[in-house]
Formats: C-alpha cells, sequence, structure tokens
C-alpha cells in the first residue's frame, strides 16, 4: 500500500491560517491502513486544530467527510455539494487524494495533510517499510525476491557496495543492507551464479524517468468489461 | 595481458612485470589550482599514476576529470575516477570521452560514498547505472567502439579500466566473488580499500589467487598510512566499511603523540613490504590522505624509487 506520514500541526496550521471554515477530508483507503487519515486521525486533527485556533483566539469551523477513496472520481463527486461552503479543504489522504480533488473542484483549495512516502507495509505495529520504488518493470526474482532498486540506497544491481556492514547500510545505523539479505539468501540456496555477469542497463523509461506513467486497460476502456 | 589496451604508464609498467606503486590526491574544495599543483610536485616520480578522487565523501570538489586533464599538463598520469551517484549514462559517456580527448588512460570505476556523508546530503543521486555495469561499459565503448545503444563511437576511448574492492565490507564469503566478477565485466587493475587488518587480507588473497583471479587482474593493495591514534580511531567510526584493529589503535597509541606519524608510516612501510612478496599482489596504492608532501619519503623508504621508466 501506500505509506504516509502526517505534517505537523504547525505546518497545517500555517496553511488554513486564513480559513474561518474548513473541512477535513479521510480517506478509507491505504491512509487508513497506515493510520494516517482514516476516521480516527480525521478526529484527531480536529480536535488538535480547534483547540490550536481557539488559543489564538480565532477559532476554526471545522466539518469532517471520510471518502471510499480520494483517488476515484466516482468517491470524490460525493463532495459536489458541498465543496464550495468551506474556505479550504484539508486531505489526509496520499498526494493522489488532493489532485483528484482540486481535478475536478477548480475553484477550491486542497491542503495535503500527510506527506506521501512510499509503497510498503507493517513489518511490525507501528512501523511500516518501503518495499517498492514503482520502477516499472519489476525483477525482482532475480534477487531473491527481495528489491534493490527500492531498498539499497543506489538501488545497486550488483552489490553489496563496500559500505556494507554486519547487515547494516552505510547510509543508515537504522537501515538493514537489503544486499547482504540477497547475498545470503542466494548463498544458502547454493544460487551464487545468478548473482555473477552483469545485467543489462535498467531501461528506466517504464519508471519516473520516463515521464507521468499511465496504464491503459484496452478492454476495460472499450466497456468490455 | 600482452597487447596493450590504453597504453598508460599503469598498464606499461604492470604490463612489464613490475610492482606498481600508485598515488592519491584529492582536487581542492575550490578553483585553487595553485594549491593542487603543489599537490602534483610531491607525487611526480615517486608514484606510477595518482588517483583523482570525484567528489569523495560526497564533498564538492573541483571535478576529477579537470584536475586529470591538470595533471596531464604536469607530465603525470591520472587515474580518472568516476563516481555513479553524480553522473547518468549520458554524462558518464560524455565524461569518458572527453578524458580520452584530454589524455586520460586510466579510469576507476566506483560507486560512490552515500551523497548522506557529504556536504550536500539533500542532493538527488543518480545511480542511473552502478560500478559494475560502469566498468562493462568502458569496457564495451573501448573494445567494441559503442555506445550503450549499440551506435558505433568515432574514435573509441582507450582506458586502463580500474574498479575497488572492499575485503573488509561484508558479507565476507561474497567479496571474491564480487572481485570475480568485477573483472568478468572488464577490471584490467583494482585498487583495493585502505588495509589495515593484515591477517584478514591474507585469508582474502588466498581465496583471490585459488580462484586465480590474480592472473586475469592486478591487484593493488590499499594502503593509507596512519598520522595519529586520532585519526585510527575516527576511521574506525565513522568511515563505513572499515576495518581497523584495536591491536594497530594501540600501537599508536603506545607511542608520543609526536611519534605517532612515524608509527603510522612504519606500520605502512612493513605492510608494502609484506605485499612484494605476497602472492597475487601486483602493486600498492598509497593513499596519503591529505600528506602528500610525505608521499616522496614514503616511496623511498618503502624502495619503491625510481620508479620505472617504460
Ligand atoms: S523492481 Fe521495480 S516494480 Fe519491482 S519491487 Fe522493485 S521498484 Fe517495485
Ligand atoms: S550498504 Fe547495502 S543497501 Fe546500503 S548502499 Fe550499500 S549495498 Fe546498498
Amino acid at each position: 500500500m501506500i505509506v504516509a506520514d502526517r505534517k505537523s500541526l504547525e505546518e497545517i496550521l500555517a496553511m488554513v491560517a486564513d480559513n474561518k471554515k474548513i473541512l477535513i477530508l479521510g480517506c478509507k483507503g491505504c491512509v487508513t491502513v497506515c493510520n494516517v487519515g482514516g476516521l480516527k486521525e480525521v478526529e484527531i486533527l480536529t480536535s488538535s486544530l480547534k483547540i490550536a485556533r481557539k488559543k489564538l483566539g480565532k477559532p476554526l469551523d471545522i466539518d469532517i467527510q471520510v471518502l471510499e477513496r480520494q483517488c476515484d472520481n466516482e468517491y470524490v463527486a460525493e463532495l459536489s455539494e458541498s465543496v464550495n461552503d468551506y474556505d479550504g479543504v484539508i486531505s489526509m489522504a496520499c498526494g493522489v487524494g488532493p489532485q483528484f480533488l482540486s481535478e475536478m473542484y477548480k475553484t477550491q483549495v486542497f491542503y495535503p495533510a500527510v506527506n506521501t512516502t512510499f509503497f510498503g507495509g507493517a513489518t511490525q505495529h507501528g512501523v511500516w517499510e518501503e518495499r517498492c520504488a514503482g520502477c516499472g518493470t519489476c525483477g525482482i526474482h532475480m534477487f531473491g525476491g527481495l528489491c534493490p532498486i527500492a531498498r539499497c540506497a543506489k538501488s545497486l544491481l550488483h552489490g553489496p557496495c563496500g559500505g556494507s556492514s554486519e547487515g547494516i547500510c552505510e547510509v543508515n545505523a537504522d537501515t538493514e543492507c537489503i544486499w547482504d539479505s540477497i547475498v545470503k539468501k542466494k548463498m544458502e540456496a547454493g544460487q551464487l551464479e545468478d548473482l555473477m555477469g552483469v545485467k543489462g542497463l535498467k531501461d528506466w523509461t517504464t519508471a519516473r524517468d520516463g515521464g507521468p506513467r499511465r496504464s491503459i486497460r484496452e478492454e476495460l476502456v472499450q466497456g468490455k468489461i | 595481458m600482452s597487447e596493450l589496451k590504453s597504453g598508460s604508464n599503469l598498464e606499461k609498467v604492470l604490463t612489464a612485470g613490475h610492482f606498481a606503486f600508485t598515488g592519491e590526491c584529492g582536487p581542492p574544495k575550490g578553483a585553487n589550482t595553485k594549491h593542487l599543483l603543489g599537490k602534483f610536485k610531491y607525487l611526480k616520480g615517486n608514484v606510477d599514476c595518482v588517483n583523482l578522487t570525484d567528489n569523495q565523501t560526497a564533498v564538492v570538489r573541483m571535478s576529477s576529470l579537470a584536475a586529470s586533464s591538470l595533471m596531464v599538463g604536469q607530465g603525470l598520469e591520472p587515474n580518472f575516477q568516476m563516481v555513479c551517484r553524480d553522473r547518468n549514462r549520458l554524462a558518464m559517456m560524455s565524461d569518458i570521452l572527453g578524458a580520452h580527448a584530454l589524455g586520460v588512460r586510466n579510469m576507476l570505476c566506483l560507486s560512490g560514498d552515500h551523497q548522506s556523508f557529504g556536504n550536500h546530503p539533500q542532493a538527488k543521486n543518480v545511480h542511473d547505472i552502478d560500478s559494475m555495469q560502469l566498468i562493462a561499459m568502458v569496457k564495451k565503448m573501448r573494445d567494441e567502439g559503442k555506445f550503450m545503444n549499440g551506435d558505433d563511437i568515432d574514435v573509441p576511448p582507450e582506458m586502463f579500466i580500474g574498479a575497488a574492492c572492499n575485503p573488509f565490507a561484508d558479507p565476507y564469503e561474497y567479496r571474491v566473488y564480487r572481485l570475480a566478477n568485477k573483472i568478468e565485466a572488464g577490471a584490467d587493475f583494482i585498487q583495493t580499500q585502505c588495509i589495515f587488518n593484515m591477517e584478514k587480507f591474507r585469508d582474502f588473497m588466498k581465496k583471490t589467487v585459488d580462484m586465480g583471479l590474480h592472473e586475469k587482474s592486478y591487484i593493488l593493495a590499499g594502503v593509507t598510512p596512519m598520522k595519529n591514534a586520532g585519526m585510527a580511531n575516527f576511521m574506525k567510526k565513522f568511515v563505513p566499511g572499515m576495518d581497523i584493529p584495536d591491536e594497530l589503535i594501540n600501537r599508536l597509541k603506545g607511542v608520543e603523540k609526536k611519534d605517532q606519524a612515524e608509527e603510522g608510516i612504519k606500520f605502512a612501510l612493513e605492510q608494502v613490504e609484506e605485499f612484494k612478496a605476497m602472492e597475487g599482489v601486483a602493486g600498492v596504492h598509497m593513499m596519503a590522505i591529505e600528506w602528500e608532501h610525505r608521499v616522496p619519503e614514503i616511496a623511498k623508504r618503502a624502495g619503491m624509487l625510481p620508479r620505472p621508466v617504460v
């Protein structure tokens, strides 16, 4: 799923400093699962903002709503009647949500309340880790099912670099060296030869480097299914 | 390894069977060519070629290519370092061609320290290709006269291709295979990370020789003379992939502060002596970090002078 972190209260306060009435809009998708932008977090942000603004002597009127998904026009359309009742709208969805909103409601302002960070999952309660960088050409089967593009700080296809130490990445003492795991897995499986040889240069056209990407499923476009 | 691939002095020294002695020089944090040319003077005649580091530890410095070119102008031979952190394949191929045009004939292909270590940690890194692929790329350009897209190069670059090897990084058991892979990819010579743990390095070289890698590429052992115990401590703590035994730190601490530099040089000289006799070691890469002025003395005491003229 897409993982995000909430922005600080100060940042959000600054965004809506001139607003008197706002909507805080949650999303039931990924951000609910990673506990950053679902109903519970919408409620927490609402009360924090209210308290802070009251203290400033500038009370803030806040409505709340949680859409099924903010990355789907069908649900975004649910706001059509009410969206212009507000001075601004805070979206707690990943970066996709406020863009779908901005595209549909051109005169309203949508503030991102979260920083979208990566594609990953929870490795323990309260801890999420990156697993994929969306490079557009998945080849993890060549690396023991572990992605060096997303998980090696240098995206090496022939690691580990000279900074790998005791399974830890040179960049950060809290980060595992994924190449250490790839190599150990391959060695244990007796498949070292898979790592030998020089892999062809990666074709980055399918990644962000090729420009904004688009997926077209013809049969759906044509309404066949 | 009979026909010359680049015609560089380093290549000639090695193919003639001499024990190579290479040096290192960090370009200035500025455009101070006077200072840089001053450092070259200490290296001239005392080493076979000099590595010009490429924004080492991710700190911005004068470009390694520009410094290499200045070095050619002074009659010394550069070993142009190139990291994968700061350039994509377009910039790399173009700089490789430019290097040849400027008279550079040796290259060292590296991944590069992560930018978080340096003075612009906010920078975006590139890593379009990695060091293994860079080695293969230079080889393809040189031997096939082709760009990566298969187009012909009008006058291919002639480079003696170098790669790095750190026997002290983990997982240790894999390091010799990674070295083999770099040699297979096209590395004509290897310069190792600074060696301090001799016991481990002996074992590593044994594995290297057992695999016959020393017959496919020239392996130069990396040596850095310690200036004092503080430097040893610092490197142990903060430089990733360094293996500095407490024994060495204690040896440095065991003498008075003013004598620690001499003790560091002594240890380095003992290492050079051992490398001269060690099977599979074709030379020494002396990385006297910001200590270029001591290189003449070190070269002399190491019995490396005069350097062979080939
Ligand atoms: S190879 Fe690409 S698509 Fe596959 S996990 Fe890694 S970044 Fe994601
Ligand atoms: S230490 Fe490992 S994960 Fe970190 S940059 Fe090097 S190879 Fe990649």
